[in-house]
């Protein structure tokens, strides 16, 4: 077992659904104590994704969620009734205890809860107050809710998604929360830094639009300079021939393949065996190709429709050309390039019993990550009451009584 | 809240060598607008890359490329031949007094090279490398070619974009090279913050392909707890046991707004009643509807409904409308709405980066976080090729002129 990288460090996650949480199971996996504050049971305040499918088996329940597991990993959970002054004051201690508190709601609602930068100062000082609303937390929109499904169409992501006889569709998924995190991570930890030589705190404002924006950088400047708009243009690209997903073998089953130079045209002719391809003078240039490109993809696809995926993956890689499977949820749990890099990681969990997650496509070789279990509903309170807030056990039990943690 | 002002970063004094491709220009782009100074390794002549479009003015020159000019801001070039012994001397040189390496050679090159991680850490011993490749450092795959497609679809992306009767879709603009490029950019910093504690330097291996598997939500998930397959659902997603439209088409294109009991309904259902319209949606009393008890032909009516309100305005319109009333419907934007978008625009998230060998001014997006001390910012457009090789060759190692004349001519820098 390695040393954790981020040992040490406090974080409070006061964060809902993705982009928050993920980036506080990251500094969890990597060693971070986190604790997640959420509402109790009867206040329905705590993490909606706790009710978002799929649960475990088909019950749903609110630790059964295979969503709210995927996004709460090594995180301790806490659950608090912010509505009552004792359970505000017991956040308040979480507040002085951290390094970082992170939190993804929309903006002006820390103010109205009594938590925004101003406050927390107050009561420490240094504090380091991670904000990542939907657009950030001023202009026009700032107030207004949104999730990475409506944000992906928003940051022009999904207007590139598509073919170009139908309308966009982009992915089915909330795909900005898969970018938001990364850069949350980065400038909170920047900000660890800076408070190291300055002993100065911060605020962090990270827009989740405009972080999605920066993944549309090349096309943005197309515009700015040129005043040209991309659209979406199916699997073509611009300088390459053939490249595409191409039917296979078996139901709904495809592989990718992506011919950037006549080496590699000519290598994959050769490894599929059809020498005449090779020759035919429509496509011994990549200007040929593109120009036949239509004809082309219905040649490859006659050819990979005698195979199965992994068997064109294997002949075509063999020969130095580029492919993939389009794999599937299974395929990925199977793949044994990611079983060697230990990707999804097994915990257990109280009520899930042995469970997945995903951990990340990053391997550190002295401070390796370590997924711990997403925690159940108010699963640490009397942990993070007792050993980290150092609370009395008669303290505890005033605030148990109260119901701050819950009805009784 | 405090104003954002400009201090020191507190990554200024640390110095990255980026021997990067496409796959990880992001990665040194982050650290060179945090204000790191990254210095960007091109092979003589400059890097391959320099020749992906678009390219500024539709000119296919090295200088003009726009996928390299977006992501390598801030940073300063030399050229290098490391495969030349003076080359892996100057390098090794350079080694000693950087703090990190980011790279993106196939596995096993930086060693033919007599360059790789323990040969480094043995000058440097902090040193932090970061190798960036399609599949990682070990493993079945690692010697496999990649693609931005291969990545897509072997990080199980794919296998839901698009529709059920036609091929798994990719984006029509690379998206596994930036996801690499932050999420390399992430284990680096965390490899920084143990190194800050410790001491210690580390090797941080990246694939490209696992950097994906984020976005596969919620294919791997849905086999984990119900051994279910998740496919293609084209313009909807499933919800439950419904298929909800995730975009409704409006007078000049699409809204995003999906249909939900609750607020989320309400809300847009008033804004159309105050417009006289909304049918069987104002009927319906949005805070106690079971949307178990929904079935796919109630909901395609309601969204009927929607759209055919949503069809009398523009996005424009509507998103102006609904930001006051906190409605979750948000524009389907282009690059070119984005760049009109109000809240971009109220941000300042718009840059202006001076090209004075464009003779023109530029608007780049701007950084991705704004942090209190400010110190997350563009600095200065991508360097030129070698534009730094004066100042880092004579007035850093101490060559002469002489020298850096052999040097050029023997085609080691």
């Amino acid at each position: 077992m390695g040393k954790s990288a981020l040992e040490g460090v406090k974080v409070v996650d006061l964060g809902v659904t993705v982009t928050a949480p993920l980036a506080c199971k990251i500094l969890g996996m990597y060693g971070a104590t986190v604790v997640k504050v959420e509402g109790p049971p009867h206040t329905l305040r705590f993490d909606p994704l706790r009710m978002y499918p799929p649960f475990l088996d088909g019950i749903a329940g609110v630790n059964r969620s295979g969503s709210f597991a995927e996004y709460n990993g090594s995180t301790l959970g806490i659950t608090i009734d912010l509505r009552q002054p004792r359970g505000m004051e017991l956040m308040c201690k979480l507040v002085t205890w951290c390094d970082v508190l992170v939190e993804n709601f929309s903006a002006g609602t820390l103010k109205r809860m009594g938590l925004d930068y101003d406050e927390l100062v107050k009561l420490n000082p240094d504090i380091i107050l991670a904000m990542t609303a939907t657009a950030g937390e001023t202009g026009p929109a700032a107030a207004q809710p949104g999730t990475g499904l409506q944000l992906q169409s928003a940051s022009g992501l999904t207007h590139l998604l598509g073919w170009p006889d139908r309308p966009p569709v982009g992915s089915p998924n909330a795909y900005t929360d898969y970018i938001g995190p990364w850069y949350l991570v980065i400038a909170i930890i920047a900000a660890l830094e800076h408070r190291m030589r300055t002993g100065k705190g911060q605020w962090i404002d990270m827009s989740q639009l405009e972080a999605a924006v920066t993944f549309l950088s090349p096309a943005v400047l197309d515009y700015t300079t040129n005043g040209r708009v991309l659209h979406a243009q199916g699997n073509s690209c611009p300088y390459a021939a053939p490249h595409g997903a191409y039917r296979c073998q078996g139901d709904d089953r495809w592989c990718v393949i992506a011919v950037f130079t006549d080496e590699e045209w000519r290598a994959f002719c050769q490894v599929i065996g059809n020498q005449e391809l090779a020759h035919d003078p429509r496509f011994e240039t990549i200007l040929g190709r593109k120009e036949n490109e239509e004809e082309l993809n219905r040649l490859v696809e006659s050819w990979t429709m005698g195979h199965t995926p992994e068997e064109v993956m294997a002949v075509v890689q063999e020969a130095g050309v580029p492919a993939g499977v389009v794999l599937n949820g299974r395929d990925l749990y199977e793949d044994p390039q990611l079983k060697l890099r230990n990707h999804f990681q097994n915990v257990f969990h109280p009520e899930m019993g042995t469970t997945y997650g995903s951990t990340s496509g990053l391997l550190l070789s002295k401070t390796p990550c370590r997924l711990g279990p997403p925690p159940c509903l108010g699963e640490h309170t009397e942990y993070v009451c007792r050993e980290i807030l150092e609370l009395s056990d008669k303290e505890f039990v005033e605030l148990l009584n109260e119901g701050i943690f819950g009805a009784l | 809240m405090i104003p954002e002002k400009k201090t020191e970063s507190p990554l200024a004094s640390y110095r990255a060598l980026d021997l990067t491709d496409e796959n990880g220009f992001l990665c040194g782009k982050i650290f060179a607008d945090l204000g790191m100074d990254v210095i960007k390794i091109e092979k003589p002549g400059g890097d391959a890359a320099r020749r992906l479009g678009p390219f500024y003015h539709d000119i296919p020159d090295p200088e003009k490329s726009l996928y390299w000019l977006a992501y390598n801001t801030s940073k300063r070039s030399i050229t290098l031949n490391i495969e030349s012994p003076d080359g892996q001397e100057i390098f090794k040189r350079l080694v000693k007094t950087a703090h990190f390496v980011f790279e993106c050679f196939p596995p096993g090159y930086m060693d033919s090279l007599g360059l790789d991680y323990q040969v480094l850490a043995e000058i440097n011993p902090g040193i932090i490398m970061t190798s960036i490749t399609p599949f990682g450092q070990m493993g079945p795959y690692s010697n496999y070619k990649g693609a931005d497609i291969v990545a897509l679809a072997m990080g199980g992306l794919m296998q839901l974009c698009g529709y059920p009767d036609r091929a798994p879709l990719r984006w029509g603009l690379e998206q596994s090279w930036p996801q690499a490029g932050a999420q390399a950019a992430m284990g680096t910093i965390i490899a920084h913050y143990h190194r800050l504690v410790s001491g210690e330097g580390q090797h941080v291996d990246v694939s490209v392909r696992d950097c994906m598997i984020w976005s596969a939500y919620p294919s791997p998930q849905n086999w984990s707890m119900v051994k279910k397959i998740v496919g293609r659902t084209g313009f909807t997603a499933p919800r439950g046991h419904l298929n909800l439209r995730l975009n409704h088409r409006c007078k000049d294109g699409y809204v995003a707004w999906m249909p939900w009991r609750g607020e989320v309904t309400k809300k847009l259902v008033e804004y159309m009643g105050e417009e006289g319209v909304g049918g069987s949606l104002r009927e319906t009393d949005w805070d106690q509807v079971n949307m178990e008890e929904v079935n796919q032909e109630q909901i395609d009516r309601w969204q009927d409904d929607i759209e055919r309100f949503c069809l009398n305005h523009t996005k424009a319109e509507l998103h102006n409308e609904v930001m006051k009333r906190g409605l979750m419907l948000w524009p389907m934007n282009d690059v070119k709405d984005l760049r009109e978008m109000s809240q971009l625009l109220a941000r300042h998230f718009w840059v202006d980066v001076e090209h004075p060998e464009l003779n023109d001014t530029v608007i780049y997006p701007g950084p991705p976080v704004k942090t209190g001390e400010g110190y997350w910012q563009i600095r200065r457009r991508a360097p030129l090729i070698g534009e730094h090789n004066e100042e880092v060759y004579k007035g850093e190692l101490g060559f002469s002129e002489s020298q850096l004349v052999v040097l050029r001519q023997a085609g080691v820098i």
